[in-house]
């Protein structure tokens, strides 16, 4: 029988995954205690989504063993998946439906019994009414995905830019969702390119480059890393 | 075994994605129609039209179900839900037995609307008994939606997915369009050797074997897809 530390989190040893010729991800390693969170950081391509794509257990990696809970996430993922929450940059809405029916179909094909309503009020979009989410702004469209994500109560949550295209009010509102997500002891990764936001919800950081992990330290020193202050 | 709860979760979602946009069924009918009226209009002599309406009739549904397979995955890719299902998670076979039904079901409903039509049009004799008619629209239209669901997944994240749906398709379907014309055709001429029942079976037995193989290869296509 395997003994799994109390305090195991997340664990990426060695990871790596390559689109054709092109490695994204190259032997990237790296710690996140159960409850922790970490933010990652790095230019555009630099292998962020990549990295969460494979922990959410969408990307299959071609080297390396990411675990959680002390199970491996790829070879146990169908069980694995009930337990991860990933929003990313692909909504995973359905354009012809009303933000409520969205929720409502996803929570029924998960069989989930959460209040949707009070989720679609939690982000801000309580009174869209039968308007598609095609005729959403890219902001509110963000909203529901982040509401959808919600609708599991994950123990790891991976969030891609989660800040992007909200405004000011969104991403207070994203922040109080974070605050929220950490009480119920959830571990979460999140990519920014906004560490001056993100940062006040994390408790280390990362930056990733080329595919490689090339400085580990806290938030608030991230945008020195990056040179953005 | 839990998989089979989730499947009618799925089908009314389609069904629902299919109201919100009622155009794509309405494209489908007129499509089938106006291949029945081509088809009509190309025959020189119009007593041979009630000898080859059942031909006819499932031309059209073969044609039509290639836009309609098509769609059914084109939506699932606008914002990655298939992506999104699988990682819910909703289990592949859910995902694929939900897809079929909900599949099968418009092409039932296509069936349903021109077949009335076709007799307006063809004016074939008629023979049989409803209900043969209507097990023939089901096994066939089930026949096609089956392994076409699986098809459409393999193709639809390819460029020139909707060429590509009807070359991979039709090969694998001809024995169910083979039969189902030839049942329909039967049924509409008369069937002094008893073949109906025949037929049936081999679309019968078609279905079983696709429906339960198609959902198992279902499952590798959208897992080896990361």
């Amino acid at each position: 029988m395997t003994v799994v530390p109390a305090n195991a989190g997340l664990s990426v040893r060695g990871l790596a995954r390559r689109f054709g010729p092109r490695w994204v991800l190259q032997r990237v390693s790296l710690e996140v205690p159960a409850g922790g969170a970490l933010m990652l950081v790095g230019p555009n391509g630099s292998g962020k989504t990549t990295l969460l794509r494979c922990l959410a257990t969408a990307l299959k990696p071609h080297d390396g063993v990411a675990t959680f809970e002390g199970r491996d996430l790829w070879t146990e993922r169908l069980e694995m998946r009930d337990s991860i929450a990933l929003l990313s940059h692909a909504t995973a809405l359905y354009d012809d439906l009303s933000a409520r029916e969205n929720m409502v179909v996803w929570a029924r094909m998960g069989g989930m019994t959460a209040d949707v309503d009070a989720l679609l009020a939690r982000v801000g979009l309580p009174d869209t009414g039968p308007r598609p989410a095609r005729a959403f702004s890219a902001g509110m469209r963000r909203r529901l995905a982040l509401a959808r994500a919600l609708l599991k109560s994950p123990r790891l949550v991976l969030f891609d830019e989660p800040f992007t295209a909200l405004d000011p009010v969104g991403r207070d509102m994203l922040g109080s969702v974070l605050r929220d997500i950490r009480a119920t002891g959830a571990t979460l990764v999140l990519s920014t390119h906004h560490p001056e936001i993100a940062g006040a919800y994390c408790d280390t950081a990362a930056r990733l480059e080329d595919g490689k992990i090339v400085w580990r330290g806290v938030p608030a020193d991230a945008p020195v890393v990056m040179g953005e202050t | 075994m839990s998989w089979i709860l989730r499947v009618p979760a799925v089908v009314s979602k389609e069904l629902l994605i299919e109201w919100r946009e009622r155009s794509r069924v309405s494209s489908l009918l007129f499509y089938s129609f106006a291949l029945l009226l081509m088809v009509a209009f190309a025959m020189p002599d119009v007593r041979m039209l009630g000898d080859i309406a059942g031909g006819a009739l499932w031309l059209g549904l073969l044609l039509a179900s290639t836009r309609s397979l098509d769609q059914s995955f084109r939506v699932e890719l606008e914002n990655d839900s298939l992506e999104g299902m699988v990682l819910w998670p909703v289990d592949p076979l859910a995902i694929f037995y939900g897809k079929a039904l909900a599949n099968a079901f418009v092409l039932i409903l296509v069936a349903s609307v021109i077949t009335p039509l076709l007799g307006v049009l063809y004016h074939p004799s008629w023979h049989g008994q409803p209900w043969a008619l209507a097990a023939v629209i089901v096994l066939g239209c089930a026949g096609i939606a089956g392994p076409g669901t699986l098809v459409a997944s393999l193709t639809a994240q390819a460029r020139g997915s909707s060429a590509l749906l009807p070359v991979l398709l039709f090969p694998l379907v001809v024995p169910v369009v083979m039969a189902s014309a030839r049942t329909t055709i039967l049924l509409f001429q008369g069937d002094p050797m008893g073949q109906v029942d025949n037929w049936l079976v081999l679309l019968l037995i078609f279905n079983v074997v696709h429906w339960s193989l198609d959902g198992l290869l279902f499952a590798r296509v959208v897992e080896e897809a990361g």
